[in-house]
């Protein structure tokens, strides 16, 4: 009985990860109808930042972190500007090859500033501090922290595409690009926040994941692999539906890892493929 | 004064290919017009082209005075001019209210809100938050003109509101147009049904392969000119 307690606590926070990993995919697709293959590779690239501007820039962590989210949101802006409103349109072939080159140069350019050598952010021990529950349960700080910024965003970007006027923008924006113009919006600068919005939420991501474990340059595929599985097994378009998604995540491969170490990520795919073919529009197929 | 709106040679393109011809309209404040002409006369295009979603050249197209041709279109929304689009084209994963709310997204001052857009149409209150593609046809087109109310445009441009919908639901849609009017609202409106589109402007403008080819007062116009400048057959 324990055990099973413990699977499911560990479970919803290692799942809080995923679908933190998973928010900006969620809101890039829902917005832009894009699907962007170097997801992951964004969210190692704001690592990097982050430990340049730690060990390279001397800036202390609780100063780096709000600069990396001002960066994120200002380098999301520049790139839906610049970039990905050529590709973002009807079709997705063009966004999908855009975005699997961007894969590709920013993990080499990695390994070419950093090498190739695994890092990890170094927090005075904060990663490895916990809570005690009766039973023997050990409830990590940093995972709690981590789901509580994952809820926290969650509930912000409900109420922002639920309750407020940018959020209808981007709705209306995303149903029909011609006629929002008609009301005064500027498609291409709606899109452009969204993707400011999409890189904050990764750089988030990447923050609390590199205090978390050592991260490389070529870590990016399979961060986008549980980002993707996330948002699929939620259901695309709404963002309690991805933390869902994140959270069924990670109760399966805690559930996997508590049988066989190497069967937890495993579990994870299972399940993914399972979500696939019994209900391929997720568990909350809902446009937010 | 200048009229609401005057258009000079208007010429306006799809890529390569022309569809307006150097047309003359104005709209005098507080007028309402009506664009007649069979399908492709010109007609949306001309409106399309006002609303800012086809390019113009600047002088071409006076709003008040002011050259406002080939501006983008989310600027002349907030100069006052709305478009009330041709098959409604409303936000399919917004609700009825969403819809409406989303059109005072650049919020111009004056008379039309939530509330007074629910007193001219009450079945839209009813129906708030539903999603709009589950309204009919009617209620459709009662979301399309709220939405482009909730700007408080100067100049209203509705494209075909009886497209699609059945007779009797066209007369209300058409009453409440009178209301909207009524305090001076300057309109065009693009309508293929000619005896309507008479009965509601004072004057009348109709396109022909994008041309005008006839152009007068709505209540004195003679019916065998209007076929001939409809069809453009010789009689």
């Amino acid at each position: 009985m324990n055990s099973i307690v413990n699977i499911v606590i560990q479970g919803v926070l290692l799942g809080a990860l995923y679908a933190l990993f998973a928010m900006g995919q969620s809101l890039m697709y829902g917005v832009m109808r894009l699907t962007n293959i170097a997801h992951g590779d964004f969210i190692v690239l704001m690592v990097f930042i982050l430990f340049a501007l730690t060990n390279q820039g001397h800036v202390p962590l609780w100063a780096a972190i709000p600069l990396l989210l001002l960066i994120a949101f200002g380098a999301g802006y520049a790139m839906q500007h610049a970039l990905l409103d050529r590709v973002s349109g009807r079709d997705p072939l063009p966004s999908l090859v855009v975005t699997f080159g961007l894969s590709v140069v920013i993990q080499n350019v990695l390994q070419e500033v950093f090498s190739a050598d695994p890092r990890a952010l170094a927090t005075n021990g904060f990663e490895s501090m916990s809570l005690s529950l009766p039973g023997g349960i050990a409830i990590g700080l940093l995972p709690l922290l981590t789901l509580a910024v994952t809820l926290a965003a969650t509930l912000a970007l409900q109420w922002l595409f639920g309750c407020t006027s940018l959020g209808r923008a981007f709705r209306a924006t995303s149903d029909d690009r011609e006629i929002v113009q008609l009301i005064g919006v500027l498609p291409r600068r709606t899109f452009a926040l969204a993707t400011s919005i999409a890189f904050v939420l990764i750089a988030l991501a990447g923050a609390l994941y590199s205090m978390r474990t050592a991260v490389s340059p070529s870590d990016g595929p399979g961060l986008l692999l549980y980002a993707f599985e996330a948002v699929v097994i939620g259901g695309m378009g709404s963002f309690w539906g991805t933390f869902a998604g994140g959270v069924v995540l990670g109760m399966a491969q805690q559930f996997g890892f508590f049988f066989d170490p190497g069967w937890g990520i495993w579990f994870g795919h299972l399940l993914f493929l399972a979500v696939l073919a019994v209900r391929p529009q997720g568990i909350f197929p809902k446009t937010a | 004064m200048p009229a609401i709106l005057e258009t000079r040679a208007l010429t306006a393109f799809y890529g390569d290919f022309q569809a307006i011809f150097g047309v003359n309209i104005t709209v005098e404040k507080g007028e309402v017009i009506a664009l007649i002409g069979s399908n492709g006369a010109g007609k949306s295009t001309f409106l399309k082209t006002v609303a800012g979603l086809l390019r113009a050249p600047a002088r071409q197209v006076l709003y008040q005075g002011e050259p406002i041709g080939g501006m983008p279109a989310a600027r002349i929304v907030s100069k006052g001019i709305a478009l009330v689009p041709e098959g409604r084209r409303l936000f399919t994963s917004l609700s009825v209210e969403e819809n409406l709310l989303v059109g005072g997204y650049c919020s111009r001052p004056g008379r039309w809100n939530l509330q007074t857009v629910y007193e001219l149409f009450p079945v839209l209150k009813e129906r708030r938050r539903d999603p709009a593609t589950t309204l009919s046809g009617g209620q459709q087109q009662m979301v399309a003109i709220g939405r482009a109310l909730m700007s408080n445009p100067d100049l209203l441009m509705c494209d075909e509101l009886s497209l699609g919908l059945a007779p009797v639901i066209v007369r209300e849609i058409y009453a409440a147009l009178e209301q909207i009017v009524a305090d001076g609202l300057s309109a065009i409106l693009v309508e293929q049904d000619v005896q309507l589109a008479r009965r509601v402007s004072s004057r009348f403008y109709c396109l022909q392969e994008g041309r005008v080819s006839l152009s007068g007062v709505s209540v004195d116009a003679d019916d065998e000119a209007i076929t001939r400048a409809y069809f453009g057959v010789a009689s």
